[in-house]
């Protein structure tokens, strides 16, 4: 009888491997205290925190917990019913505005994750017969919504405006196309060539659908992301978007203009069937987005954070993903995966959190040390981390 | 030369640049276990088939294509359709 488990056995074998060396398991770090967006007790250590998608802080700003906590009271812990049949309180309604205002959109639909959103969106609009032109590096959500969908997936090399080019030529004539682009790929963190690329699809007759998961508050004059930044915003056809990350809490979403978008709502599985947000978290989420419109100096600040960052990681004699900051997140290019692990467990003896990214998750094989700032990081904070960098880069043999 | 074998040629001129190994190439060489590719050498292998022919091959048919005699009948098909 074949034992199911026998395909993971290359992956049980690694793990085992990388373990037995002595090294603290990445991928089971528990934060014991959250002191704030940039510190918690790891280990019984203090840890600044580099590797969360807090990238606004938001987290323990005021406003936000007092409104989680006026939900908890006023509607309890959970709706416990799906967003079509009981689970759609007046907090669901309120946050959905909330996205309306934030992206100027006619419509939005707030789904329980940022992965339910991709999964639901994109197997809804696309299916067997259509085709979905994407970029090579999409993130697991964006894949998993076209095998939902049984569309035809058509990938492209990363950021390569000819390769799309090329791809969009020869597809069937008449035949319903979805191209699908990130603002940022959160790998690399490198951003997407989003005025080039839309105009593109949109002259081939493209649908188009943006993740803008890691630059929502951040990137963009109002915030709205690389679409807006490269001036395409209002070409693009859906914009896809996570309370996870600069929301500060959990759930995704959806904001379109398109002018029949609310059938969505009855014809999303990923929508219909599953249970709600609970009113805390869309009570949070919605004061978190419109407290976003107005984070100028915060973004300001980010800014600073990635540029210094960036600056200082590069003259330690690190790879980094991108030669210059594009956004939130800093991808160390390590040489291999144990030597990756080890300078991650020194970066912890040293008080410092960092995401360890490795393949099949990472482009090319690559073993990546993800680091994402975050605005209430000081600028002593980004000193520290640098000077922490320097002493785990040289215990580790990482840099000389 | 009949169409498919200059089609099987042509393919496996585009295979020898990703033949690391110097695997000898016949109609029953598999990318995944005798060539040894990993992904983002099929994709570069697939933009260079696809360009060469002016066809798209979707993930969904690279899926089912396992050896280099299930590629050229792909691409002949393809070029048909």
């Amino acid at each position: 009888m074949g034992d199911l488990f026998d395909k993971f056995q290359p992956l049980i074998d690694q793990r085992e491997t990388l373990l037995s060396t002595g090294v603290t398991d990445p991928f089971n770090l528990v934060m014991e205290r959250v002191v704030s967006p940039t510190v918690a007790i790891c280990n019984g250590r203090e840890t600044i925190l580099l590797g969360t998608y807090n990238y606004m802080g938001m987290t323990f700003d005021p406003d936000v917990i007092a409104a989680g906590k006026q939900a908890l009271d006023d509607y309890g812990s959970g709706t416990t019913g799906s967003r079509v049949l009981n689970g759609t309180y007046a907090g669901h309604k309120a946050c959905e505005q909330a996205l309306k205002d934030f992206y100027a959109m006619d419509h939005a639909m707030v789904f329980s994750t940022g992965y339910q959103a991709n999964l639901g969106i994109i197997s809804t609009i696309a299916g067997k017969e259509d085709y979905i032109i994407l970029d090579i590096d999409s993130h697991a959500s964006i894949y998993d919504g076209c095998a939902m969908g049984n569309a035809n997936i058509v990938p492209f090399r990363h950021n390569d405006i000819e390769a799309l080019e090329k791809r969009l030529q020869r597809l069937p004539e008449g035949a319903g196309k979805l191209v699908v682009l990130e603002g940022v790929y959160s790998m690399l963190g490198d951003i997407a060539p989003l005025d080039k690329m839309v105009p593109l699809a949109k002259k081939y007759g493209a649908m188009v659908l943006v993740d803008e998961a890691h630059s929502m508050g951040f990137i963009g004059e109002h915030g709205r992301g690389v679409a807006e930044a490269q001036g395409v915003i209002d070409q693009v056809d859906f914009i896809i978007g996570t309370f996870s990350k600069s929301v500060g809490t959990v759930g995704g979403f959806c904001v379109s203009n398109h002018p029949k978008f609310e059938i969505m709502r009855l014809v999303c599985r990923p929508y219909v069937f599953t249970a709600s947000l609970p009113p805390s978290v869309v009570a949070t989420a919605a004061t978190s987005i419109r407290k976003l419109v107005h984070g100028s100096n915060k973004r300001a600040h980010l800014w600073e954070n990635s540029k210094k960052l960036h600056a200082g990681l590069k003259a330690l004699g690190f790879t980094l993903g991108t030669d210059e900051p594009q956004s939130a997140i800093l991808a160390v290019i390590m040489p291999d995966l144990e030597r990756g692990a080890a300078m991650w467990e020194a970066l912890l003896h040293e008080g410092l959190y960092v995401n360890l990214a490795r393949p099949p998750a990472t482009p090319a094989g690559m073993t990546l040390l993800r680091c994402s700032l975050c605005a209430e990081h000081s600028s002593e904070q980004v000193d520290q981390i640098i000077g922490m960098f320097a002493a785990a880069g040289r215990a580790t043999g990482c840099i000389d | 030369m009949t169409d498919r074998a200059s089609t099987d040629a042509k393919i496996k001129e585009l295979i020898e640049p990703f033949n690391k190994k110097g695997v000898e190439v016949s109609d029953a060489t598999r990318f995944a276990q005798d060539l040894e590719w990993d992904s983002l050498t099929v994709l570069d292998f697939v933009a260079n088939i696809e360009d060469e022919f002016d066809i798209l091959i979707t993930m969904n048919q690279q899926a089912e294509i396992e050896n280099v005699g299930q590629l050229v009948d792909a691409v002949m098909q393809l070029k048909g359709a």
